[in-house]
């Protein structure tokens, strides 16, 4: 299947850039450089016991912003797994509450109230039937809005994703299927997890369009969600983008990638890195220079240090907490158990 | 009031409810043109439209999934699955991303969803259609789990439940749609979660019911009188919540309690209505608490199911061990 490629590998463009102003351009960029320094920090938290598993980004920062990029985060909704730490972040997750989910702490599990965005999942293709009946129910209530759901090549291969895309084409759900293919579930190559070249190809099975996306081209991305965006809202349904992307690190800080990827694969992988590909073209467009850089990498510094200086600053759990919010209506015995909770605690 | 079958409760009310508040509806397969298989849907479609009594794929976990997802846009979701058997397709979207969805998200969603589904044996259904497996769904913190033994609870519980803001496991005795039939209220008729029902009293032992085993209940009470033993028969209703006091009431009163379920004797529900006896009221008892139950195979070929599944001799048997002690 064809690779839809607006910049290529050199930062030239080879196709119509998308009509998107410059300074969401540089907004995108920005956003982009602050996915790798979280990486940088978040590994360093990880060494130091202040953090837990964190599942590195870098490398798809195109895949994630091009895409939620192309969303109103007003009446669009994003479903992430939990590789998509930036498109959280564009629809007003808290750098913080982030940190403070992967340390494991209950806060962590705050959404915007009111907002457009779903809990990261983590339990493989779960959250797709889920985003397919989000976006079914929008629809029959007339609510404008698409969904965006993420997964990778390795959820692909579960039951939910083929029962989510079915339902979705039967209801013209106004969803978007936006698969990481990053070549890896964990450290199984796409070869080894299925027959079929490609992701895209399944969308004709569903009677949906399925387009393979230059997932590190961040203009493709934003194009390609776009008019998938156009198709939902219009009433056409469902779209199945595969954004063929790279993972340049390990699945998980509990990861060994030197065990199973290839010492030349990371090279080649490297010269396809989605930043140095945006910025060479804004850079020759006129629309970046090293001051931008550098005032960019201030502004990454301080988003940082805040939610840093958040996280630190954040007391542990409160324990009777681990009671809260099972149900609306709490069981009489779950009342009881609570409170011998915390007389168990009080005669400690 | 007037006497309905158990099937014809749950219809009705499904109707009222969606009649009642236009967010519910209704998805599953067959539930639409054809009403379903067993007609708990029946001409909801032709009244309420295809785009809120919904025809799905075969597709049990993108059903219940959906239906999260759904109850997040703002509706009611009642999905329908066809027998409990299929469950278990859609089990990781019913035990860990329904019941969980609360608590995932620090209340920033609730899911009011009601899954309704035909439960245990007796109608000589195929294999892989009619297993018991409540205790799995009691299990699933999060969730409730509804167990109606009447017709009129049928109708009371399932308005309770649509109108529940958790999520609601509700099972419906696939046995009893046809051959349940008392008399229910008219009107708005809700019954609480976690009170039990004294489905008939009685002073010398105590039986713990709920489903299809409250009937066998009852007919092993009424044996039982004939031979001078007073039975009470408690319905539980709701499994989760659980009324532990109303169990404690009862068994302190009589000192004696038989525990009857459908599924495999070990680590069913009634497992634990046994240890909460147990634990709420041992020192009124004057007889080891049994349990009259399941065996530890998979539910038997049709033509075997009936000595698999209690009947009212075995708990009569059980309620005179007690009384004998």
């Amino acid at each position: 299947m064809e690779l839809f490629q607006i910049l290529d590998e050199g930062g030239q463009l080879v196709g119509e850039p998308p009509a998107i102003d410059d300074a969401t351009l540089v907004e995108m960029l920005r956003l982009m450089l602050l996915g790798r320094r979280i990486d940088q920090k978040a590994i360093s938290l990880q060494r130091r016991g202040k953090l837990g598993t964190y599942a590195p980004l870098s490398g798809q920062e195109a895949a994630s912003v091009g895409s939620v990029f192309a969303l109103d985060r007003e009446s669009d909704w994003v479903v992430p797994q939990y590789r998509e730490q930036l498109a959280m972040l564009h629809h007003g997750l808290p750098l913080s509450t982030y940190l403070l989910q992967r340390m494991g702490h209950p806060q962590g599990s705050e959404l915007p109230k009111d907002g457009t965005l779903y809990p990261q999942q983590v339990a493989l293709g779960a959250h797709l039937p889920q985003a397919v009946g989000l976006a079914w129910g929008l629809r029959l209530q007339g609510r404008p809005g698409v969904v965006l759901a993420y997964f990778g090549d390795g959820a692909s291969s579960e039951g939910d994703f083929h029962e989510a895309c079915n339902l979705a084409g039967v209801r013209k759900a106004p969803v978007i299927f936006c698969c990481q293919n990053n070549g890896w579930a964990i450290s199984v190559p796409w070869h080894l997890q299925s027959g079929s070249p490609s992701v895209a190809a399944r969308g004709a099975g569903y009677g949906m369009p399925g387009v393979r996306v230059d997932g590190n081209d961040v203009l493709a991305m934003y194009a390609s969600t776009s008019e998938a965006r156009r198709r939902g809202l219009g009433g056409d349904g469902p779209t199945l983008i595969e954004a063929v992307t790279t993972r340049l690190g390990a699945h998980t800080t509990a990861d060994d990638p030197t065990r199973y990827v290839p010492a030349d694969q990371v090279e080649q992988e490297k010269a396809r890195d989605p930043i140095t590909r945006f910025r060479t073209w804004m850079t020759a467009t006129g629309r970046w220079d090293d001051d931008a850089h550098a005032q960019a990498d201030r502004w990454c510094d301080e988003q940082i240090e805040r939610a840093v200086a958040e996280f630190d600053s954040t007391p542990r759990p409160d324990p009777v907490t681990l009671f809260d919010n099972v149900y609306a209506d709490e069981p009489v015995r779950l009342l009881r158990q609570r409170a011998a909770f915390v007389a168990d605690r009080e005669s400690r | 009031m007037a006497v309905l079958s158990m099937v014809e409760a749950i219809r009705s009310t499904l109707e009222a409810e969606m009649a009642r508040d236009e967010r519910v509806i209704v998805l599953g397969e067959d539930v639409g043109k054809s009403g379903g298989v067993f007609r708990a849907t029946d001409k909801l479609q032709e009244r309420f439209g295809s785009e809120r009594v919904v025809d799905t794929p075969v597709s049990e976990a993108a059903i219940i999934g959906a239906s999260i997802g759904l109850a997040t846009a703002g509706l009611v979701p009642v999905p329908e699955l066809q027998f409990l058997g299929f469950a278990h397709q859609a089990w990781h979207q019913i035990g860990f991303q329904l019941a969980r969805f609360r608590y995932r998200t620090n209340a920033r969603f609730t899911t009011p969803v009601t899954i309704r589904a035909p439960y245990g044996g007796g109608v000589r259904a195929p294999e892989l259609h009619s297993d018991a497996f409540e205790s799995m769904l009691v299990h699933s913190p999060g969730l409730k789990v509804v167990a109606p033994g009447s017709a009129a609870d049928a109708k009371g519980l399932l308005a309770t439940a649509i109108r529940d803001p958790d999520p609601v496991f509700y099972l419906e005795p696939l046995k009893g749609y046809r051959l349940v039939r008392d008399e229910v209220p008219d009107g708005e008729y809700l019954v609480e979660f976690g009170k039990v029902r004294v489905a008939r009293a009685g002073d010398d032992v105590t039986v713990v019911a709920w489903s299809g085993m409250v009937g066998i209940a009852e007919e092993a009470a009424a044996a039982a009188e004939a031979e001078g033993i007073s039975v009470e028969v408690l319905d539980l209703r709701t499994l989760m919540p659980l009324d532990v006091d109303g169990l404690a009431e009862s068994v302190a009163r009589t000192g004696r309690a038989v525990v009857v379920q459908e599924a495999p004797l070990t680590a069913g529900f009634a497992a634990e209505v046994v240890a909460t006896i147990a634990e709420e009221a041992f020192v009124h008892l004057e007889a080891p608490i049994s349990r009259v139950s399941g065996y530890d195979t998979p539910i038997p070929m049709p033509q075997l199911e009936d000595y698999y599944i209690p009947d009212a001799h075995r708990v009569l048997a059980a309620i005179r061990a007690a009384v004998n002690f």
